[in-house]
């Protein structure tokens, strides 16, 4: 028992130590990206670690504005991607961001479209489920956006924090439909239809990356973004539906 | 108690670990927005959040004495094969992330979920996305705090009474409610409020099982949550700093009277 509360406290000690990085040229690149990149940045963070060996690319996904919120509490990252400018200029310490791939609206539903849905208008039909993100976070924003756009009064009944948790409603079940990203539908198409709707064109989410000032790895960093903005990067993510900026 | 000489050996880990406990909530503190906290308390939204807190916590520690007292009678008292499993599986909610009780709750009263997809077909009810969907969230989460007090209150009371009242002819029954009840009273008083705070600050299985949408499933925890993902730290701190004082408040004035009493 004794020994077990030794080692423990030995073991918090030593993870408190972690957090800093070692001395001299630093091989780990800390990427904090919108969660709708997870699919793609992770297949591409294993690309770009097959060409420089020894680095390390390790990612943070989450909605961007709590990432944003993250990094200017202090949290160590390298690089930042947001899935919204807003968020982006939300951080103090992003140099020069630049827009690397763009992302549309579907409407994602039950495999078979179960309830026949064509458009934003057939989402305000009574007893149908709908998921939005909430307003706050950059999916949501473009869904508020989508839904002005087509003059319709809907109401979700649950605003979720980012575009992976509407989506996972979906996927259970417990909603009929969602307004996510085309390239989170495209992930999840094994498991969900996607239904195009005109009025997305109205509500385009740029998506910005930067390296970020104090960042442990600095050259890393930009290296990471220059591979990003690579041919070879944007054709990961228009093979993952982005669009090219 | 005497004065005595507490080695330093203790008294080093043991201000650590408080000072470990108070620092965030110093941090908190340190942080909120004096000057305009009275203007955002009164925003409708704040308002809304609360008092949904406030109902679903209190509906649900009503749903947890319903079910808890007689479970942690029956734990206690009556003396039946699988017992200790009983009493493992009644503890799983306390250990487990509330994210994962969220998506048990889905998959087993969800629209498609296993008890939940025929009560939305016989009955057209669905928990989901509802605030009675909150409260059961609520209830999952914070059963086992009242369970485990009640338990424990009913094991430390003197079963001599009970064996008196049943020599007196009394009925199992009469003697749970006229005898047991009124003994072991402060315990489940004491569960109770554990409770009631554990409902008021769950978060992980209330948005993964009820969602979040504003004066239907967005309490407190949820509305801190979102407005921490706004980017508003200060709104995130204010709400987070109500949450925090109705919890002290309530603790602090039910602890020493209750919780001390086996």
């Amino acid at each position: 028992m004794r020994r077990a509360g030794i080692a423990a406290l030995a073991l918090a000690f030593g993870l408190a130590g972690c957090g800093a990085p070692a001395a001299g040229e630093s091989s780990t690149i800390t990427v904090f990206a919108a969660a709708s990149l997870t699919e793609s940045f992770t297949s591409l963070g294993k690309q770009f670690e097959d060409a420089h060996r020894g680095t390390t690319v390790k990612f943070n996904f989450a909605g961007s504005s709590a990432l944003a919120t993250q990094i200017n509490q202090g949290a160590p990252a390298d690089v930042f991607a947001s899935a919204a400018p807003t968020n982006m200029a939300a951080v103090t310490s992003a140099v020069s961001p630049v827009t690397f791939v763009k992302n549309q609206l579907v409407i994602a539903t039950a495999k078979g479209n179960p309830k026949q849905i064509t458009g934003l208008a057939d989402l305000t039909r009574p007893g149908l489920k709908v998921a939005l993100c909430a307003p706050e976070v950059p999916c949501g924003a473009a869904a508020g956006t989508a839904v002005e756009a087509a003059g319709v009064e809907l109401t979700p009944v649950t605003l979720e924090q980012d575009v992976k948790a509407a989506l996972a409603k979906v996927k259970l079940g417990e909603v009929d439909a969602a307004l996510v990203y085309r390239t989170d539908a495209a992930a999840a198409a094994a498991a969900l239809d996607a239904v195009e709707f005109p009025e997305s064109a109205t509500a385009i989410n740029e998506y910005p990356i930067a390296v970020l000032k104090g960042a442990a790895n600095p050259a890393g960093a930009q290296e990471f973004v220059d591979y990003v903005r690579s041919a070879d990067g944007l054709r990961v993510l228009t093979a993952a539906g982005f669009q090219a900026p | 108690m005497t004065r005595q000489r507490v080695p330093v050996a203790l008294l080093v880990p043991a201000i650590g670990g408080l000072i470990f406990l108070i620092l965030p909530l110093a941090g908190l503190l340190w942080r909120t927005p004096w000057s305009t906290l009275l203007q955002r308390l009164t925003e409708p939204a704040v308002a809304a959040a609360l008092k949904l807190s406030l109902l679903t916590a209190s509906l649900a520690t009503l749903l947890c004495l319903v079910l808890g007292v007689p479970l942690a009678w029956l734990l206690a008292r009556v003396v039946f094969p699988g017992r200790r499993l009983v009493r493992a599986l009644i503890t799983v909610p306390l250990v487990l992330p509330p994210v994962v009780g969220g998506i048990a709750l889905l998959l087993a009263l969800g629209r498609r979920g296993l008890l939940g997809g025929w009560l939305d077909e016989t009955f057209g009810v669905s928990l989901p996305f509802t605030t009675a969907g909150v409260v059961v969230a609520e209830a999952f989460v914070a059963l086992p705090f009242l369970v485990i007090s009640v338990e424990g209150a009913l094991r430390g009371a003197d079963t001599r009474y009970e064996e008196a009242a049943a020599t007196l002819g009394a009925s199992r029954w009469t003697t749970f409610t006229h005898v047991t009840l009124p003994l072991v009273a402060p315990g489940i008083a004491a569960g109770g409020v554990l409770c009631w705070a554990r409902a008021l600050g769950e978060f992980g299985a209330t948005i993964t099982f009820a969602g979040n949408y504003p004066g239907i499933t967005q309490t407190m925890p949820l509305a801190v949550y979102q407005t921490m993902e706004s980017g508003d730290l200060d709104g995130a701190v204010v709400l987070s700093l109500i949450l925090l004082a109705v919890s002290v408040t309530i603790l602090a004035a039910l602890r020493d009277r209750w919780l001390a009493a086996p």
